[in-house]
């Protein structure tokens, strides 16, 4: 779907991210979480390509007056990193985005009951506060985040509003445990016999210890990734990803915009990048 | 009234000079929620070659101010899943769909042309002689007229379809390559393919593509693009599709100026899904404002 959204709000909620709420057609509340939007920043060819946010969250707006319609609603929650992302965060209320989406394959839910655990490094969060809003409906739901520094944790209240536990763990000791939110996953781990299930999204480094970890104690991890996009939709092929059995004389490529971006761990390659 | 859209390109018959160009727009049904494919004059799929190709490692797209550079390596389904996977949907569209293909060798390239001239769904040909980021094979033979003419001959004797051949812009003289291809055989010419380029990251001091170079698109080689479709259309009688940067109908329309029988709408695709459509509209509009009865009293009018 390829729509014109209103913005409603964009606001730095830590120094150097941003969360934007916009309106949205009513078909974006179909929206599954790990899902994303490419998002055309700016009308000129300067930047030109999209750029890809997870979906943060959808809902709708209940006017506080009666007669009017309800307005279904789309956030993403963005670092400043270059170009394009600093010049949405320049973009003010009633200013209008071009937006594709929703589009990729999102998270599988799992069985209801078993334990969620949500690992989130620091933009990485994005799209797991959707997935969380959907897992607690029927699950107990354990967000572990971590960052650099404090500034990188964010929207934890929003998290622990959903009734989800919540750890936080930073490099620096900002807040939380001091050192790599991996640490606190495996004592939770530890904890619990190694039941549930793992939902990661981060930098590349992080992703890849989550996988070792799901892997070596046996429990099912997915993860979201990230790839350099330039159509969202399968066209282009710039954004894949190396399958588990990859090699030069067996090359195994998936696409992250339409096979992902959330797959298996266990799918993808890790060694190496 | 409405202005007459259609154009021919060798016996291949459209209902507006515009097409989607090879590689950016999949192989059609990715689109086909955003464009009526019904709305555009052809679109061309993702270049084939006879066995699947991985392509490159990552990163393969990099953005570069008014374009980007990528490094695809030509990755694609094959010949053979190309006929199991994506004929079908071919078959479900009334619109022609170009194959676009490449070889190693001038027996490869036949090899293909003749497998493709023999799926019904396939309308024409491209013929792929300008890849820069393959090492082995593609740009040796979109460098050198002789290779460039030896290739295009073993497809026509291959074919009775309309073969297009895409030029690479990565010559010393483009012309030269165009009139060893026309005298080679073929019904039409593609120009141009994307522009050997290179980005690097100042802090990692390294190059930001895996394979080092990539090849630039988009409207930052829109005036090299509409320079070599002036010169070639100058020096061929064969037509010729101008491709390079065209993001908006009067791109197009500049094109069809400087000689141009049709266009094709490339990275513009990833911009704006619906651009193809919405050029062939802007064009038909632009034609009907002016009182232009037929769009191909334009082509190559340039004045002065
Ligand atoms: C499926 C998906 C979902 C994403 N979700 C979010 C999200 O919810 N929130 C968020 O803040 N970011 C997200 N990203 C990353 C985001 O798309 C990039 O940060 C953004 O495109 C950078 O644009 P820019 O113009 O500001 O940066 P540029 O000026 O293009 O580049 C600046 C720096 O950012 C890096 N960069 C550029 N593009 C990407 C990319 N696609 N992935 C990683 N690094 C990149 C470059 O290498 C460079 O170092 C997501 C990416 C993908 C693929
Ligand atoms: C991601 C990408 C993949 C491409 N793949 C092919 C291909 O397989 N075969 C081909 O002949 N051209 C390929 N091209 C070149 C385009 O068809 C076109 O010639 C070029 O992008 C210039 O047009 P543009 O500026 O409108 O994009 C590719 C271009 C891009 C951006
Ligand atoms: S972004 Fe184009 S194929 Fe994935």
């Amino acid at each position: 779907m390829q729509f014109k959204a209103m913005i409603l709000d964009n606001a730095e909620v830590s120094p150097g991210y941003w969360r934007m709420r916009m309106t949205a057609p009513p078909e974006m509340l179909a929206a599954r979480p790990g899902q994303f939007v490419m998002v055309r920043v700016n009308p000129s060819i300067d930047p030109l390509i999209r750029r890809p946010f997870g979906v943060f969250d959808v809902g709708t707006l209940q006017p506080a007056y009666t007669g009017a319609a309800p307005q279904p609603y789309l956030e993403i929650l963005y670092r400043v990193v270059g170009k394009g992302t600093g010049m949405l965060s320049t973009l003010h209320d009633n200013d209008i985005l071009d937006i594709l989406g929703p589009l990729g394959t999102g998270f599988e839910k799992g069985p209801a009951g078993e334990e969620k655990l949500i690992v989130g490094g620091g933009v990485g969060l994005a799209p797991l506060y959707l997935l969380a809003k959907e897992l607690v409906k029927d699950s107990p739901v354990r967000l572990f985040a971590g960052g650099r520094t404090r500034d990188d944790v964010l929207c934890i209240t929003e998290f622990e509003r959903l009734g989800v536990e919540c750890y936080t763990a930073t490099e620096d000791g900002s807040l939380g445990e001091c050192g790599l939110v991996t640490k606190v996953l495996e004592q939770r781990l530890d904890a619990t016999a190694n039941k549930g299930q793992i939902f990661a999204c981060g930098p590349h480094g992080m992703l890849k210890a989550v996988a070792g970890i799901g892997a070596q104690r046996n429990v099912p991890t997915q993860v979201s990734l990230e790839g350099y996009m330039a159509c969202g939709m399968g066209a282009c092929l710039g954004c894949v990803c190396q399958g588990a059995e990859h090699s030069a004389e067996n090359p195994d490529y998936r696409c992250v915009c339409t096979e992902g971006p959330v797959f298996e761990a266990a799918e993808l390659k890790w060694e190496g990048n | 009234m409405r202005p007459a859209m259609s154009v021919e390109i060798g016996s291949l018959k459209l209902r507006n000079p515009v097409m989607t160009a090879s590689g950016t727009f999949g192989y059609g049904e990715e689109f086909s929620q955003y464009v009526d494919l019904e709305k555009i004059g052809a679109f061309v799929t993702k270049g084939l070659s006879l066995k699947p190709r991985a392509g490159n490692p990552t990163p393969r797209i990099v953005e570069t101010p008014g374009g980007m550079l990528n490094a695809i390596g030509l990755q694609n389904v094959g010949i053979d899943a190309f006929i199991q996977k994506k004929v079908p949907f071919l078959r479900s569209v009334n619109t022609p769909a170009i194959a676009n293909f490449f070889g190693y060798t001038p027996d490869e390239y036949a090899e293909l042309a003749a497998r493709l001239d023999a799926i019904p769904e396939v309308a024409a040909l491209e013929v792929n002689i300008s890849c820069p980021n393959v090492k082995q094979g593609g740009i040796v033979f979109g460098t050198d007229p002789g290779c460039a003419a030896s290739v295009v001959a073993a497809c026509r004797a291959a074919t009775q379809k309309t073969l297009i051949v895409k030029l690479s812009p990565n010559v010393t003289d483009i012309v030269e390559m165009a009139q060893a291809c026309e005298g080679a055989g073929a019904d039409a010419l593609s120009v141009i393919n994307t522009l050997t380029g290179m980005a690097i990251d100042l802090e990692r001091r390294r190059p930001v593509l895996a394979n080092v170079t990539g090849g630039l698109s988009g409207p930052a080689i829109k005036p090299v693009a509409l320079r070599m479709v002036w010169q070639v259309a100058r020096a061929v009688k064969l037509p010729v599709i101008g491709i390079g940067g065209i993001m908006s109908a009067t791109d197009a329309l500049e094109f069809i100026l400087a000689g141009a029988t049709a266009v094709q709408v490339g990275t513009a695709s990833f911009v704006n899904p619906g651009a193809a459509q919405e050029i062939a509209e802007g064009m038909e509009q632009w034609l009907a404002e002016r009182g232009i009865a037929d769009i191909r009293s334009l082509i190559g009018a340039l004045e002065g």
